[in-house]
């Protein structure tokens, strides 16, 4: 048994208006370990943010079920943390309470929030800004208090959607850096959802590529390049060109598809 | 003198100087005798017997000099007394319709009926329950804020982010830990919204009871000054409950600006105070 087990999943979305249906998953099986760093690379719309929301609990496999640590996933949790795209921060909230949201929650006192929020605000480069509120930070800032809120719930598997998509690119590359050094730092299982085949590549310790629409798995790749990741060697390059490859297909296979669609109706 | 003030910088004397204008034109027209007394008593008048209701000196506002205190704590209590019974339960309410459909369906046809009746016209039958006293008055105190504040409250609700709720869920938040942590103080500035405008009315209400229903306070003095035909008391009686509307939205504005200090970064010049 793996740490996380997708079983044979399929996602079937009903449209009740136009009385359509529409297959986003396809028959998906899937694992992951412990301190995994996996990346779900795929096309727009393939259904990778829709597998990660079913193990976040949000949405819920037509057939076929999830499992983390043995037990069935059917709702949202703590024992997960949850990065989203945008930080989705309580506004009302400065950092350190923000940060350590999951323990007022549990009725922890102040004292004891803040003691331990700063460990995490100090892991994600925050400190001096604890007691400022989620409007008077800049985007990466705030996704970085995301991150440490999910850091502090200790979580088995940390979910990340696409968390840096929104940000601009040299703060992109510094949050890839540092989330490698806090993942193993804390010895997280990570798992991450991009449309970038550069973020994949530098970031995860396995790649597992997803088809166009309905989502099925095209590849799973094991990455074993140095760490931090040479974008220029020719390892990297030899890596990106291939996946670059099986992208260009799927995405012309989707086009294809739509246009046989297209006439056909 | 507006573009003279403009470019010259504006300064904290310079709201002042509007109303000392108009003043200044009320008293001189007065003395001059343009204005009858009978009809518009000259602010100077109406100030010394303004000051009599309230120090008793010289007994020129009659049988209520010096009880100015009295009527305005009066009409304060009942109006603290019936804003705060409908502040707290339009919030609740409001957030049980925001929040559960079937809440919704069932109680708002009803709300959305009772809601354009103008609470004045409750006054007969506020009278026939409660007789002439406090209660009538505070019930149309309470009856003029709910509405506004539990509209305010719903809307609020039904707005709320909802990627918020699901951040909160993965922190391991239940039900009612989200209605407490993200729905309420997510909704705090709708909710402070509808609590201005319920202050405001409340004042209104407090007045028009205490016209009809009641033996004390501000609206009482100033209905009664007019059967007396002292029109001094009664301007006096409408610049004080003026007055005290202002200090009282005052007092909601300051607690709004120290409860929603978080979102001063994110508006133009929201919750400032």
């Amino acid at each position: 048994m793996s740490f996380i087990e997708l079983n044979k999943i399929s996602k079937i979305f009903k449209d009740s208006q136009r009385q359509t249906e529409t297959l986003a998953l396809d028959d998906i099986s899937l694992s992951f370990e412990k301190k995994e760093f996996v990346c779900l690379l795929g096309p727009s719309g393939c259904g990778k943010s829709t597998l990660l929301n079913m193990i976040a609990g949000f949405e819920h496999p037509s057939s076929g079920n999830v499992k983390l640590d043995h037990h069935l996933i059917t709702g949202p949790g703590a024992d997960r943390g949850m990065v989203f795209q945008q930080p989705n921060l309580m506004p009302w909230l400065p950092v350190w309470d923000n940060v350590a949201f999951s323990l007022k929650l549990q009725g922890v006192n102040k004292k004891q929030r803040q003691e331990a929020a700063q460990q995490y605000i100090d892991a994600v480069n925050l400190t001096g800004f604890e007691h400022h509120f989620p409007g008077a930070l800049s985007g990466g800032m705030a996704q970085r208090v995301g991150i440490a809120r999910a850091l502090l719930q200790n979580p088995a598997v940390i979910l990340m959607d696409e968390p840096f998509a929104a940000l601009d690119a040299q703060t992109k590359l510094e949050m890839q850096e540092e989330l490698v050094t806090i993942w193993q730092k804390y010895n997280s299982t990570i798992l991450f959802v991009t449309h970038s085949v550069d973020e994949a590549l530098i970031l995860g310790s396995r790649v597992v590529i997803m088809t166009h629409r309905p989502g099925k798995i095209r590849d799973d790749l094991k990455i074993d390049l140095d760490r931090p990741r040479d974008v220029t060697s020719n390892q990297f390059n030899e890596l990106k060109r291939y996946v670059l490859e099986v992208i260009r297909e799927e995405a012309k296979l989707a086009r294809e598809e739509q246009q046989t669609q297209t006439i056909s109706h | 003198m507006i573009k003279l003030l403009a470019t010259r910088g504006w300064t904290a004397a310079s709201r002042f100087y509007f109303p000392a204008l108009l003043l200044c034109l009320w008293e001189s027209l007065s003395r001059l005798g343009y204005l009858p007394p009978a009809l518009l008593p000259a602010p100077s008048r109406v100030l010394l017997t303004w000051g009599d209701w309230i120090f008793g000196y010289d007994e020129s506002a009659q049988d209520i000099s010096g009880r100015w205190l009295g009527d305005a704590l009066a009409s304060c209590l009942r109006v603290f007394t019936g804003y705060s019974i409908a502040a707290l339960i339009a919030v609740i309410l409001g957030v049980a319709i925001g929040w559960w459909r079937w809440v919704e369906k069932t109680i708002e046809p009803t709300i959305q009926m009772l809601r354009p009746i103008p609470p004045v016209s409750w006054i007969p039958l506020a009278i026939i329950w409660f007789g002439i006293a406090n209660k009538p008055a505070i019930f149309l105190v309470f009856l003029g804020a709910f509405f506004p504040i539990l509209m305010n409250t719903i809307h609020g609700v039904k707005t709320v982010n909802r990627d918020l709720l699901r951040a909160a869920a993965m922190s391991g938040a239940k039900q009612s830990q989200l209605l407490r942590f993200v729905v309420l103080p997510a909704a705090m500035p709708s909710i402070f919204a509808g609590l201005r405008i319920g202050v405001g009315s409340a004042w209104m209400l407090t007045v028009t009871a205490e016209m009809v229903a009641v033996k004390s306070g501000l609206g009482y003095s100033l209905w009664d000054s007019y059967y007396f035909l002292r029109y001094d008391l009664v301007i006096a009686s409408m610049i004080s409950i003026g007055l005290l509307g202002f200090l009282t939205d005052l007092l909601v504005k300051t607690l709004m600006g120290r409860l929603l200090r978080w979102q001063h970064t994110l508006t133009v010049q929201g919750a400032r105070p």
